[in-house]
Formats: C-alpha cells, sequence, structure tokens
C-alpha cells in the first residue's frame, strides 16, 4: 500500500486558488495583448488616452458585470441586465428633459430648479434596479423558479417597457448634460498633439462610478461575510446550508445587488451617451457574461473575482480596437474575433481546472 | 463513574413505515472515550446517529446530555450543535471553493465582516493545536480528502463540542491518512470530548476505541470494552444468525469447476479502483466476494465489468480471449451487472418501470433496433409477473417504487438480456426478508439453468445458503478462496477477521 | 392503486397542461374580444392562387421556424441539461451558406437541393462544434454555445462576403409561402413534415430513451452500456439540422439573407417553448409535443398582442408577463403551498369538528 499519492509539500509559498488562478491567466494575457498591440501598432495604443476610452464607453458594462459577477458566483444568472440598463437610461433621459409627466409637476409644485431632474433621475434610477432585482430574487430565492427564464422575462419586460413609455429616440437637454459629461482632465497623462498643442486625458464621471463600485465589490466579496456567503453558496449550497448559511437570503442578495447595479448602469450610460434608445445596450447581458468569464468567474458557481471581471471588461474592448488598426476592417472580425477568444479563454479554464481537479478530489 | 457519561439514550425506538429501524436501543458515551459503533447495512448505525443529531425525530426513548437537568428534544442537526453534539459525515459538507480558515469560521459569527488575519491565526492555533496538517490559507479543494475531514473535525470541535459523531470518516482514507485521523482522535479524547466512531473497518475499531456498541437488525446487541472481545467475537456478534424463515432454501448442487472449463476467467484484472487479482467461474456455478464493506469485494466485480476504467488483465470469455474495458463490451459478452448502489448507479429515476426494464437489453441490440412498443410491453409485463412486482402500472416511474420493488426492476433489466453470467452487487440491501428469500431462490434457479452468477452481500449467511464458493477479501486483496468444507460461517469470519488473530 | 385509462392518460401528460391551458386561454379571450378571430377564409394571393387566410393561418405559419427549434433544443435540453443559445446564429449561418450555394448559379430546383444540404451541413458542423465543447470539454451548454452565439451572426455576414444578398425565385417563393395550387403556406407543412421526421426518429430508434437516460443520470446510463458523450454530441448536431431549416425558411420567406434579423432573439421564444412546455430546463424527462404546443402558445400570444394593436416593439413587456404568471403557476414551491391550502380548505371539512377546534 505504500502508493506515493500523498506528496508534503513543505513549500513555504502557499500554492493559488482557483480564483487567483483565473484572474492571473486574464490579467496577463491582457497586459501582453496590450503592450503587444502598443509595439507593433503603436500609435493609439501609446497614447493613455486610448485606455481611457476604452473605460468611458465601457463604464457601463464594467458596472453591469460587477453585479453578474456576484451572480454568477452564486451559481445563479441574471440576463435581464442589459435591457435594465437600457430602460433605466431611457426614463432617465426623460426625466431630464421633462416628457415624464409626473416628475415635471413634482418639480413645479415645489419650485425646484431645473438641475433637480438630475437627483430625481438617479432615484429613478435606483429605484428601478432595485425593484427589478427584488422582484426576479423573490422568485429565483424563494420560489425557486429556474434563474434563466425569469431573468429572460425580466429582459423582455424592460426592452418592452421602453417603447411602451416611448416609441421615439429621446434626447437629454444639452445644458443638463453639461453637468453630467463634466469630465476629468488628468494632463500630465496627456499627449501632445501635431500642433503641439498638450491634449490632456479625459476622463468621465461614469469611469469613477464604475471604479468606486469595482472596490465596493472588490472588498464586499473578500471582507464581508455576505460576500463570502456568495462564494459558499456558489461552491455547494448543500454545504453552505449545514455550515449555517442562509441560502436563500444569500441569492436573494445576489440578485437584489445585480439589479441595483443595472440601475447604476443605466444612469451612467445616460451620463455617457445623454439618449435614450429601444437599442441602447443591445447585448450587454452577453458581453456582460463573456466579460466575467474572460475574468475567470465561473457560470457554474463559487469561483470568480470582480477584478478578474474589470479586466474582462478591459480585454474585450482591446480586442476590438486591436482588430480594427491591424487593419481587419471588415465589420464582421471584430465579433468573429471576440469569440474566438471566448473560445480560447472557455477551453484553457476549462483545461486548467480539470488538471487540477485530477490532483485533487476527484469528483 | 455517573459524571463522566456525557451522552445517555435509553429505549430509543423509530420506526419507517412497515419497518422497525430501532427498537429499544440504549446507547451510553462517556467523556473522553472514542466508543466504536458497529453493525452491518441495516443495522439502524446510521438512524442511531441521525436521531441523535435531529435529522429524524425518535419514535420513543430519551435522551439526556451532561450539564442538563431534563432531556432534551433535538430537531436539526444546528440545534444539536447547541447542546454540543457535533457530526462530521463521510461526505464533506464543507465548501471546497473556499479556505480552510473560512471553512472553519463561515456562516458562525454574528459580525457582518470578516477579519483575515485574526481568522486565519486564530484558524492556525486550532490546527496546529490539534496537529493537523493544513494551512489556513490553503483552498480546501487543494487538500486531501483527509485533511478536509479533519478541518470539519476542526470547526466542529471549536465549537463548545462534548459529543463528536464521526460517521464512516475513514472510508475514502489510506492507511496512512487513517493513520493521521486517528492521532487526531486521540488527541481530542485527551480534552476529554467523547467521540463516536461509525465504521466497518474492524482493524481501525480495535486500533483507536475504548468501547464497542453492537447493533444488529435495529436491536443492541450489547456494549462490550474493546479488550474484552476479540475480533471473531465481534463479527458474530455484528453479522449474528437470523436464519429462520430462510432456511428453506437449498444450495445449488451444482460445484464449481466443471469440466465444461470457466464461463469467465481474469487473470491480473485490476482497474482505477480495484488490484490487480485473478478470476474465474464455471457455467452454473455461483460463487460469491465477501469482506466487510471497503474491503474492495465491490471494486473487484466492478472491474470484471468494466465499470471503472480498466487498467490491465487478459480476459477470457467461454475461452476466448476478449476485450472488456467498458460495461457495453462486457454486456456484449453477456455479462450482467446489478450494481452495489440502487439509486445512484441502477435505476432512472423518472423513467418508468417499463423503460427501466428493458433499458439494458434496447442497449444491446443498439440504437437503430429499437423495441416496439408491444414488444416492450409484453417483455414488462412478463417481468413485472415473473418477479411479482408491485408497481400500479409499467408507466409509473420506478421512482415511487419501494427499495426491493426497484431492485426486482434492475434485476428484470438484465434477466432481459439472458446473460450467461450475472453479477449481483448486494441484490438484497436494504429490502425486505421476503424480497430476500424471492431473490435468493431466483439465483438458484438461474444457476440450475447454467447461469454463472456471483453474489455479494454483506450477509455471511446469505452467502453461504447460496454459493459454492466464496472468495474473501481484506484490505482490497484476496485473502482467501473457501469451497466446499470450508464454507463454515466460523471459517469466513475467521478469515475476515485475519487468521483468527 | 389501480389508474383509470383516463386518469392515467392524464397522469403522463400532465406536463402538457400549462401549455394547453395558456392556449385555451388566449382561445377564449379572442373569441370573446373578437368571435370571428379563428375565422379562416380563402382568398387570392398575388399570383392569383386561392391561398388560406386568417389569424389561425398566421399564427400557425409565423410559429414554424420556432416551433423546428423548440423541437431541437428539447433533445439538447433533456439530453445536456443545459440550453443552447446560438440557434439564431446558427440559422443566420445556414441561411447563409444557403444563399451563398444559390448565388452561384442560376437557380434549379437541383441547386436549392444542393444549397439546402450545404447548408444542413454548416449548421450540422457548428452544431457539432457546441457539442464536443460541452460533451468532451465538460463545459456547460449556455458557456459553451455563448462563443456561437457572440459571433455566427458576423460569420454568416462574412460567408456573403458583407452583403446582404437578396435571391428571387418562384422555388424560394414555394417554400416560404405557397406551393402553387396548394391553399396551406408551405412553412406549417415543412412542420409537419419535421414532426413527422422526428416521430419516425423516435419510433425507428431508440434515441429517445437514451436521451432520456442519459439525462436523468448520466452514471447509471455509462453501466448500462450507453455512451453519454456521443449522445449528448448527436442532440446538439440533430439541433443543428433543426437551425438549417430554420434558416431556410426564413431566407424564402424574405428573399434575402440579412445576418443582423434573421430570427432575432428566436433562441430565447425557443428556450422559452421548451420551459413551457413543461420540460424541466435540467435535463431528463421530455415531451416534444410540449415544446411544440410552447411554441405556438407563444406566437398565439404574439399574434394576439397584434390583433389587439399593440405595437410590435412593446410586445415583449406583454409576453413577459404572461411567462412570469406560467412559470410561477409551475414553480414547486408555489405547487406545494397551492397543495397544503387546497387541503386545509377542503381536507379539514371531512375531519369535521376536530380540525377546526385544532385551528
Amino acid at each position: 500500500m505504500e502508493n506515493g499519492k500523498k506528496s508534503p509539500s513543505s513549500r513555504r509559498r502557499e500554492p493559488i486558488t482557483d480564483t487567483q488562478l483565473l484572474l492571473t491567466i486574464t490579467v496577463c494575457i491582457f497586459i501582453a495583448m496590450y503592450v503587444g498591440a502598443m509595439f507593433i501598432w503603436g500609435g493609439g495604443f501609446k497614447k493613455p488616452q486610448m485606455l481611457f476610452d476604452m473605460l468611458n464607453d465601457n463604464a457601463f458594462l464594467i458596472i453591469i458585470s460587477c453585479g453578474l459577477t456576484i451572480v454568477m458566483i452564486t451559481g445563479s444568472i441574471d440576463i435581464s441586465v442589459g435591457g435594465v440598463t437600457a430602460l433605466v437610461a431611457m426614463v432617465s433621459v426623460m426625466i431630464l428633459n421633462g416628457n415624464l409627466g409626473l416628475f415635471n409637476g413634482m418639480i413645479g409644485a415645489l419650485g425646484l430648479p431645473e438641475e433637480s431632474r438630475i437627483f430625481f433621475a438617479l432615484l429613478m434610477s435606483l429605484f428601478i434596479g432595485l425593484a427589478f432585482g427584488a422582484v426576479q430574487g423573490f422568485l429565483i430565492a424563494y420560489l425557486q423558479i429556474q434563474p434563466f427564464i425569469i431573468t429572460l422575462a425580466g429582459m423582455f419586460f424592460a426592452r418592452g417597457m421602453i417603447t411602451i413609455i416611448s416609441v421615439d429616440p429621446q434626447k437629454a437637454p444639452q445644458e443638463l448634460m453639461d453637468i453630467l459629461q463634466t469630465r476629468i482632465n488628468i494632463s500630465w497623462l496627456g499627449s501632445v498633439n501635431k500642433k503641439g498643442v498638450l491634449i490632456p486625458a479625459r476622463m468621465e464621471i461614469g469611469v469613477i462610478i464604475a471604479l468606486i463600485i469595482v472596490i465596493l465589490v472588490f472588498f464586499l466579496l473578500r471582507k464581508r461575510q455576505l460576500g463570502r456567503s456568495f462564494y459558499a453558496v456558489g461552491g455547494n449550497p448543500q454545504s453552505a446550508l449545514m455550515l449555517g448559511i442562509n441560502v436563500r437570503r444569500t441569492r436573494f442578495y445576489a440578485h437584489l445587488l445585480s439589479g441595483l447595479f443595472s440601475g447604476i448602469a443605466g444612469f451612467v450610460f445616460m451620463m455617457h451617451t445623454g439618449a435614450g434608445n429601444a437599442t441602447n445596450a443591445t447585448a450587454a447581458e452577453m458581453n456582460a457574461i463573456a466579460s466575467s468569464i474572460i475574468g475567470g468567474t465561473l457560470l457554474s458557481g463559487g469561483v470568480g473575482n470582480v477584478a478578474g471581471t474589470f479586466f474582462g471588461v478591459l480585454t474585450l474592448s482591446t480586442i476590438k480596437s486591436v482588430v480594427t488598426t491591424s487593419g481587419l476592417r471588415d465589420p464582421w472580425w471584430q465579433s468573429i474575433s471576440t469569440g474566438a477568444m471566448l473560445c480560447l479563454f472557455i477551453l484553457l479554464q476549462s483545461l486548467v481546472l480539470m488538471h487540477r481537479r485530477k490532483g485533487g478530489n476527484g469528483k | 463513574m455517573q459524571e463522566d457519561i456525557v451522552l445517555t439514550m435509553r429505549g430509543i425506538c423509530k420506526y419507517f413505515p412497515g419497518v422497525t429501524a430501532l427498537n429499544r436501543v440504549d446507547f451510553t458515551l462517556r467523556r473522553g472515550e472514542i466508543h466504536a459503533l458497529m453493525g452491518e447495512n441495516g443495522a439502524g448505525k446510521s438512524t442511531l446517529i441521525k436521531v441523535l443529531t435531529g435529522v429524524y425525530p425518535m419514535d420513543a426513548g430519551e435522551i439526556r446530555v451532561d450539564g442538563i437537568e431534563n432531556p432534551i428534544v433535538i430537531h436539526s442537526p444546528q440545534e444539536a450543535a447547541g447542546f454540543g453534539i457535533s457530526t462530521v459525515y463521510q461526505e464533506i459538507t464543507l465548501c471546497p471553493n473556499l479556505t480552510v480558515a473560512e471553512n472553519m469560521f463561515i456562516g458562525r459569527s454574528p459580525k457582518k465582516s470578516v477579519n483575515w488575519k485574526s481568522m486565519e491565526k486564530r484558524a492556525g492555533e486550532i490546527l496546529e493545536n490539534l496537529g493537523i496538517p493544513a494551512r489556513p490559507k490553503q483552498q480546501l479543494g487543494r487538500c486531501s480528502i483527509a485533511v478536509q475531514q479533519m478541518v470539519a473535525i476542526a470547526r466542529a470541535v471549536d465549537t463548545d463540542c462534548k459529543v463528536l459523531i464521526l460517521d464512516e470518516p475513514t472510508s475514502s482514507l489510506d492507511d496512512r491518512e487513517v493513520e493521521m485521523l486517528f492521532g487526531l482522535m486521540r488527541e481530542l479524547k485527551a480534552r476529554g470530548v467523547g467521540i463516536i466512531f461509525v465504521t466497518h473497518f474492524l482493524e481501525q475499531v480495535y486500533a483507536v476505541s475504548d468501547r464497542i456498541t453492537v447493533l444488529r437488525n435495529g436491536e443492541l446487541v450489547g456494549e462490550y470494552e474493546v479488550e474484552k472481545l476479540p475480533q471473531v467475537a465481534l463479527v458474530e456478534k455484528m453479522i449474528g444468525k437470523d436464519l429462520e424463515d430462510l432456511s428453506s432454501i437449498q444450495k445449488s448442487e451444482v460445484q464449481a469447476a466443471s469440466e465444461t472449463g470457466d464461463l469467465y476467467e481474469a487473470k491480473g484484472l485490476s482497474s482505477s479502483e480495484a488490484e490487480a487479482f485473478d478470476f474465474h467461474i464455471a457455467k452454473g456455478e455461483v460463487n460469491g466476494f465477501t469482506g466487510l464493506l471497503g474491503s474492495g469485494r465491490s471494486e473487484s466485480v466492478r472491474a470484471i465489468f468494466g465499470a471503472d476504467p480498466v487498467t490491465g488483465g487478459a480476459i477470457r470469455v467461454n475461452g476466448k480471449a476478449v476485450k472488456i474495458t467498458k460495461p457495453l463490451d462486457a454486456m456484449k459478452n453477456g455479462i450482467g451487472y446489478l450494481p452495489e448502489d440502487r439509486k445512484r448507479d441502477g435505476i432512472i429515476a423518472d423513467l418508468s418501470v417499463r423503460d427501466n426494464i428493458i433499458l439494458a437489453l434496447q442497449v444491446i441490440k443498439g440504437m437503430r433496433h429499437p423495441l416496439s412498443r408491444a414488444q416492450a410491453e409484453a417483455f414488462a409485463d412478463e417481468y413485472i409477473k415473473a418477479l411479482s412486482i408491485k408497481t400500479a402500472s409499467p408507466d409509473t416511474p420506478i421512482r415511487s417504487l419501494s427499495g426491493g420493488n426497484q431492485q426486482k426492476v434492475i434485476l428484470a433489466r438484465w434477466l432481459l438480456t439472458h446473460p450467461q453470467y450475472l453479477i449481483l452487487d448486494e441484490p438484497t440491501r436494504g429490502i425486505d426478508v421476503g424480497t430476500k428469500t424471492e431473490i435468493q431462490k431466483l439465483v438458484l434457479k438461474l444457476s440450475e439453468e447454467g447461469m454463472g452468477i456471483t453474489f455479494i452481500s454483506s450477509e455471511i449467511e446469505e452467502m453461504l445458503r447460496t454459493c459454492s464458493r466464496l472468495i474473501v477479501m481484506r484490505d482490497r486483496h484476496i485473502a482467501g478462496e473457501l469451497t466446499g468444507e470450508e464454507l463454515s460461517q466460523e471459517q469466513v469470519m475467521r478469515t475476515i477477521a485475519g487468521g483468527g488473530e | 392503486m389501480k389508474r383509470s385509462g383516463a386518469s392515467r392518460f392524464f397522469y403522463n401528460n400532465s406536463q402538457l397542461l400549462i401549455p394547453l391551458i395558456a392556449i385555451l386561454l388566449l382561445t377564449v379571450f379572442n373569441l370573446i374580444r373578437d368571435p370571428g378571430f379563428f375565422s379562416v377564409g380563402i382568398a387570392a394571393n398575388n399570383n392569383g392562387d386561392p391561398v388560406l387566410q386568417g389569424n389561425l393561418i398566421s399564427i400557425l405559419n409565423g410559429a414554424s421556424e420556432l416551433v423546428i427549434l423548440s423541437m431541437g433544443m428539447t433533445l439538447v435540453t433533456a439530453a445536456a441539461g443545459g440550453q443552447d443559445i446560438s440557434v439564431g446564429a446558427l440559422a443566420a449561418i445556414g441561411g447563409s451558406v444557403f444563399v451563398k450555394v444559390l448565388k452561384g448559379g442560376s437557380i434549379n430546383g437541383l441547386l436549392v437541393l444542393a444549397a439546402f444540404l450545404a447548408c444542413c451541413a454548416a449548421a450540422m458542423v457548428f452544431g457539432a462544434l457546441n457539442g464536443s465543447l460541452v460533451s468532451f470539454f465538460g463545459i456547460q451548454p449556455m458557456i459553451a454555445t455563448l462563443i456561437l452565439f457572440t459571433c455566427g451572426r458576423s460569420i454568416a455576414y462574412w460567408i456573403n462576403g458583407g452583403a446582404t444578398p437578396t435571391v428571387a425565385s418562384p422555388i424560394l417563393n414555394a417554400i416560404g409561402s405557397f406551393i402553387p395550387g396548394i391553399p396551406v403556406p408551405t412553412p406549417i407543412l415543412i412542420v409537419i413534415a419535421a414532426g413527422i421526421l422526428f416521430a419516425l426518429l423516435f419510433r425507428f430508434t431508440a434515441l429517445g430513451l437514451y436521451i432520456q437516460t442519459v439525462g436523468i443520470n448520466q452514471g447509471a446510463a455509462r453501466l448500462n452500456g450507453i455512451s453519454a458523450k456521443g449522445i449528448k454530441l448527436l442532440s446538439f448536431i440533430l439541433l443543428g439540422a433543426c437551425c438549417a431549416v430554420a434558416g431556410v425558411i426564413g431566407v424564402s420567406r424574405l428573399g434575402l439573407i440579412n445576418h443582423e434579423t434573421l430570427l432575432i432573439n428566436i433562441e430565447m421564444d425557443a428556450i422559452l417553448a421548451v420551459a413551457i412546455g413543461g420540460n424541466n430546463l435540467g435535463g431528463g424527462r421530455f415531451k416534444m409535443i410540449g415544446s411544440v404546443l410552447g411554441a405556438y402558445a407563444i406566437q398565439a400570444l404574439t399574434i394576439t398582442l397584434y390583433a389587439m394593436k399593440v405595437p410590435s416593439t412593446d410586445v415583449k413587456a406583454y409576453k413577459a408577463v404572461v411567462i412570469i404568471i406560467l412559470v410561477i403557476m409551475g414553480s414547486p414551491v408555489v405547487k406545494d403551498a397551492a397543495g397544503r391550502l387546497w387541503k386545509r380548505l377542503f381536507g379539514t371539512r371531512r375531519t369535521g369538528t376536530a380540525g377546526k377546534e385544532a385551528a
């Protein structure tokens, strides 16, 4: 019976966890890709503004991906996020431009300044997001309905509501947009243009919000009992129950947070575009799922990290930039290469985990 | 001496529909002792544990715990933990994706934030204190099963634990890991924790326990001090001699190794789960693998059927060399296999009785040659009648049948393929006496018709009644082969217990 | 307990209750709103042939692609315990290949056949790709098919070199709308043909039993000699074939391939049809007829909403409400609670005063 099954490793360093391993892979690939692009194509990639543009364009995606990461860690799914984002964007634009009667009356009656519309828009965004999250979370956690179906219905409902509220695209008034689109100039990361004028790097407020949410979620997942419960429930719901975790409540909170973040993302999306449109944030849910997967979150639950998700979003958008820069200008290359990249990541993850499981506890 | 007692169970009864699982069972646990709870399948060990941890409510009896005046009533495992009764189950009930430290503390703290530093420090102290070779920051899933088991124990004893129940903790551990676990158990014992140790490994009981309580058929056989109960006596007490209504069965006259040669022969057969062994069976022979649970008997027959990846060995069927590496190969060579775990490996729970019966025959015929509805119905009706399977209709999902009837359906599934060699792994486990007798009679009838049958049961009496040759396994190796005169209960037990130490 | 024939029938088909109730409610609702809603008339089409017309026909006709896809989706769901979200993209790829081949020559019957075969081959190859990821790499179906969901439509675009070519031919007309002389829309006939093909497949092979066995208990399937991986792969390939047929119908209806809009969002509806049909999205037992009824219920709902002058873009919201009501009705928790309530309302009455006093 002297099988050498166990090798007592007295190494000092801790072998990294699945979550950390997948995160490392993502970060390495992102950096390799970005640096590679810098050297090969130079130009845009060498300017920090390229990175900021990516952040500006994808702030809302980062936010919904954070919510989705949480949901996926608990082993569930939420595909309503894109629809909710679009609905919230539409509603908040209409609050701003006064096409939503209810708020006009309120603001008129209270004699509030026009700027207060921004506050109401934000409030309404949070409310819609929380409402979606709460209803979906309740149905999934307490009535045990398949999350895919419920959030699919949520997506249909949100997308349908947009056109019920307004068939026509809406635009926010310029004076309010000027406030919302305040940019933060970072001059030391700027670049000098052909005429020798320094153009500072610009970052939108939405990016700040997104970064704050990434950091908050990071600490939630790392430092709070609730965050750890997400992992426990996703890892093994039965065990989590035995360990004294309220599994249903944990699932409910995951969906509630995802809804809340979709609401915030909708507001951020509106800040970026200033427009409400039925086709806003199309396929955002799939982009968010893809970002989370690239970032090392497993749909099967229990493994994932919000930092990875952040890099997942950047990786996706870098792929797109690389494809356009590299001369593959035909419109199909972007998503074909995204798909190929996704395939690569999924295969890599599956192989890495398969290999690790073999040494571990079998099935 | 009275103060030393931490747990008393008196007159515990538990009835399930049609079955008395526990009949007036007493159990006493003292401070700082390791108390083995022994018995074969269906003896009532796990029912007793489940009553104690509040998984099942008891129907009669009382439970007292040291320090509490009145008898206690336990409704849930959480409540049991509140009384100082913690359980570590055979299957790990921890989260493999979290770290060791987290698994020890999650769900226990009333605080909303996690202080990793202090948690890991605390965990490190506990682990070191108990001599558990795990590091707090390690991902639990990356530890060996033994260490995971120990982490679960560490979690259990870190709460104010008076009674620790270890339910089959060693069944998936190797020798060294078992030794590690024993070290931990002795450490806890020294601290005054009372440990209930449920296992089926005799050597382990003798290596670590102070007392043994033996259950059989839901009744208490007795409580013994370990020094006063030799191994053979223990086996005898566990297995007993309950032959009442089964004595009518006469063993088949067919003797092993007829001149016709072997029906099936394997040399050096091994699989991912079973060590290499030789085996053969003749036409019309009934032989059996015996040994306690975990001795490798099931793994060996699984290797014959190709149920686990086969890693080596030369196989002949009817004298012709064949390759059997997966179940389909075995089926095509006329081998059938009734698996040990009926629920997990046998039944297709949501399918009808009819579909469950025709499944194996259908697979042998191949996907492109489906049985017609009429044929399937005829086969199902035939076997429902022949084996008197009690079902509302052939359309009823198999999951709504009783255990015995489910087993008959699986048996029907294989009989329908008209195998020349049938392997039955614990076909009589967890089913009523009437069905047991039916199945045994059927085995003998089939062998008279020329079928070779390998039979596994944890009830030695049953094996002696049906088999003409017994292969005794111990520690995953063949410990001996008994035929003819040697086929006596005493001889079998001596071989199981290890040459009568 | 012996069951009578009728009650056994209902027991075995209880999963069809939800789609049937949905269809029944829609029917009653429409008949109250407009007694002539389902009247079928005959009118002359552009070519002067007499054809059937009416809401009933447009429901049956419009649901064709969805019905065919939900048939394939049922198999994948049952075998793999997950869903394929790339069916719309696969149909677009199939449709593109179809058009690409048709563009290669003057359109005649033989070329259309060749185009159809090429279309099937392409969709089945991509289906096999999905299937291999699921069975050999153990990736969840939704994740595995997310890849083609992301890039499938772009592949379709690329096949035709970035154009959205139109093809016009009486043969395509015959596929997409009517065969001259036959008043029933051809897509309905194709659905019937597909239904018959699947019926034959289940009749002349044991595929149904294999798929259910794999979906219910993969380990036991192996011990009974069934290759679980092979069955999963096969179910994805069959779904690929369904996508090809749906793609061809979609292309023939319009006479052009638009990779962006062809059967857009249909994957969601197909999954929904499977779920409304009472099939467990976690795999195992299935009834294809349930998914078919589910698909028709979805289409009936859509047409009803259109008839009520709901704009096509708003339909989704109403659909969502109906879906949520249906799945809440089907939730095990709700069923249990309803059962307990039923018992308390009607069970205590029988026990008489004792029950009342206890309460």
